[in-house]
């Protein structure tokens, strides 16, 4: 009986509200703008993070990176070109890594060098990456030919190369891969596995690969191109010594990455005078990524908690109107003998339709415009469950929360009076 | 809550005793009612006069229950209904009380079978239902083709014998109607008096409030009202 009832009160709403459809609409429309708004921005603001937390999940969140930094005061120009500046990482560091902490699971040396890679007439110029067999762990990438480096590559000083997809569609183009010899600089290598690659950064930090890379055993890179590197710039030539440039240090859980990462940080100072590391963690930047849309959607709610305000004192307003207007009506259905409740219930129904009708139409305005968004500027949306919901719930309450005082002065109309209103 | 239509002994519908009704204007007290005693019998058929300000329409509003006495007390068939909730009163109007008014009152954007199935729709009949029963009334009006229309496309008289089905929709005792020709030509008016004559001879008790005398003869007896007090009674 209460469900008839419902749907009756539901269905005399709608007919009312249609007796004036160009009040019911614009009524609306307040609801209609907020809801698309709300639902628009969320799914921007959810693109944006999730592409942020993406590119933070490709650097990977159990990993601690530290990076060889040249000091300040060493950047200075006008050194003599006598001098040479030894600093950064070293192989002892790497060893003390793997030894003093047990937390520690997979500790990768990086030394990178810059070379001009051949094949017959093809060169580009890119970056070697002296590395071990647990790069590839670390750093997880699809093998799509071959295999990557393996233990006994390093142990052997193999001169074997991995080389990136992007990197093989440059020098070798058509022609068989595998067992293909490629020079990398002076020296003949095996090409023995190729890997996809990614690209791109995250804030301050780099994503450790890039697309062209040449990935060989670290103890090939060292004995092959050694540890010092020359770099001539604007006729001046700079002699740099430097063992690794990066570690790339994995922890088993999560809540050991940043443990670790400030014991490692305080290990490595007692070894290094100079000021010639740094430590990056990629979790701490997902903390701060998540934080940063947190304090997003707190921004995001108040903007559209607003929009839906003005939605509401807009439904509020017309309420109010239609109920002196109907003055008479209430007069009428009291005298018959409907109770105060049911006159709420006939108000409180009229104004949740015009709120939910309001939001549905807003739900579908804020759903086609991310879709624009994306095909014109090119930029990731997001439409979640969440994002829909809300907005709806929240349209319906609106609808609640503003219909409720019209429909109680509704209520409290005095049949007599009511009735002989004009 | 429904009231036992048989439980009556006096055989009176309603009883008023020593009913009061004061209004307070400004600084001073208006009684509309002053301490009035009256028995309205079921099935009769009451006309009641006064000039305005007699207190006839205070009169009305009370035995309607859309008003409630200062002091005093209300007998609805022979129950004290004076300290009735809203709700309770509301639900007496709704089974037991039919109201025809000068104006008409008719729901305007409603059709004449949505103001005639009003009624039915507080009591939560269910659609077809009230609509069978809705085509019955409006057929007994005379108005069976007139159901889809609404009420601005109706003559008086017509919009009046639909208030009138309408308030027999939920079968009550008591038609109370307020200047019921007040607004209809003569000859329409003959015809409402007419169908209230009917529905008085199946038995249903009708209060009237007139200040036409011609319209008061239609009725049984007739009740004159002055300074909230009963004048003067003719009974047939």
């Amino acid at each position: 009986m209460k469900q008839i009832q419902f749907s009756r009160e539901l269905s005399s709403g709608i007919q009312t509200l249609l007796l004036h459809k160009l009040r019911s609409f614009l009524t609306m429309l307040g609801v209609v703008f907020g809801v698309g708004s709300v639902v628009a921005m969320l799914a921007v603001g959810e693109g944006a993070s999730k592409e942020a937390l993406e590119q933070i999940r490709k650097l990977g969140s159990h990993n601690i990176l530290i990076s060889s930094m040249k000091p300040v005061e060493e950047q200075a120009a006008g050194t003599p070109p006598s001098f040479m500046s030894i600093y950064g990482l070293t192989y002892m560091d790497h060893e003390r890594i793997t030894q003093s902490f047990s937390s520690v699971q997979k500790n990768v040396p990086v030394k990178l060098v810059r070379k001009e890679a051949r094949v017959g007439h093809r060169a580009v110029e890119l970056r070697v990456v002296g590395t071990s067999d647990q790069w590839f762990e670390v750093i997880p990438r699809p093998l799509l030919a071959g295999r990557t480096l393996m233990q006994k590559d390093i142990a052997a000083k193999s001169p074997v190369v991995v080389l990136t997809e992007f990197g093989a569609r440059k020098l070798l183009a058509a022609r068989q891969t595998i067992g293909q010899t490629i020079r990398l600089g002076v020296d003949s290598f095996t090409v023995i596995g190729i890997v996809k690659s990614e690209t791109g950064a995250s804030g301050a930090m780099q994503i450790p690969d890039r697309e062209i890379d040449a990935y060989i055993p670290i103890t090939t890179a060292r004995s092959y191109f050694g540890d010092v590197v020359i770099k001539m710039s604007s006729g001046s030539r700079l002699r740099e010594k430097v063992e690794l440039n990066q570690i790339i240090v994995q922890v088993g859980s999560l809540d050991q990455v940043e443990p670790s990462a400030r014991a490692i940080e305080r290990m490595l100072s007692l070894f290094h005078k100079k000021n010639d590391f740094q430590i990056q963690v990629p979790l701490a930047l997902l903390k701060q990524a998540e934080a940063t849309k947190r304090t997003f959607n707190i921004v995001l709610g108040a903007i559209a908690g607003i929009s839906l305000l003005v939605g509401g004192i807009g439904i509020m307003n017309i309420m109010l109107a239609s109920v002196t207007e109907r003055t008479r009506e209430i007069g009428i259905r009291r005298a018959i003998g409907a109770k105060r409740k049911q006159i709420i219930i006939q108000f409180l129904i009229e104004a949740m339709v015009l709120s939910f009708v309001g939001g549905i139409l807003g739900l579908a305005m804020g759903v086609a415009i991310p879709f624009f968004i994306t095909w014109f500027a090119k930029m990731p949306t997001v439409i979640t469950p969440m994002g829909i919901l809300l907005p709806l719930g929240v349209s319906l309450g609106i609808g609640i929360v503003f219909g409720l005082y019209p429909a109680a002065r509704a209520a409290r109309v005095d049949p007599i009076v009511a009735l002989r209103h004009e | 809550m429904t009231l036992d239509k048989a439980n009556d002994a006096s055989g009176s519908l309603i009883c008023l005793e020593h009913a009061k009704k004061i209004y307070t204007m400004g600084r001073q007290q208006v009684a509309a009612l002053d301490g009035m005693d009256a028995a309205f019998e079921k099935g009769s058929f009451w006309a009641v006069m006064g000039s305005s300000g007699s207190g006839k329409s205070t009169l009305m509003n009370v035995i309607g229950c859309l008003d409630r006495l200062t002091s005093g007390q209300y007998l609805f068939q022979g129950i004290n209904i004076s300290e009735y909730t809203d709700d309770a009163l509301s639900d007496i109007r709704l089974r037991h009380i039919g109201f025809i008014f000068q104006s008409f009152n008719l729901i305007p954007q409603l059709t004449v079978q949505r103001n005639i199935e009003l009624p039915l729709y507080y009591l939560g009949w269910d659609k077809e239902k009230s609509a069978d029963h809705a085509r019955n009334l409006a057929s007994m009006v005379g108005l069976e083709t007139r159901l889809t229309h609404r009420p601005f496309e109706l003559s008086g008289g017509q919009m009046q014998r639909v208030a009138i089905a309408r308030a027999l929709a939920a079968d009550p005792e008591l038609i109370l109607a307020d200047e019921p020709t007040g607004n209809l030509d003569t000859r329409t008016s003959d015809q409402i008096m007419a169908l209230l004559g009917s529905l008085h001879e199946k038995g249903k008790t009708i209060i009237m409030v007139t200040h036409e005398s011609y319209i008061a003869e239609f009725a049984q007896n007739r009740l004159y009202m002055k300074d909230g007090r009963i004048q003067k009674v003719e009974k047939r």
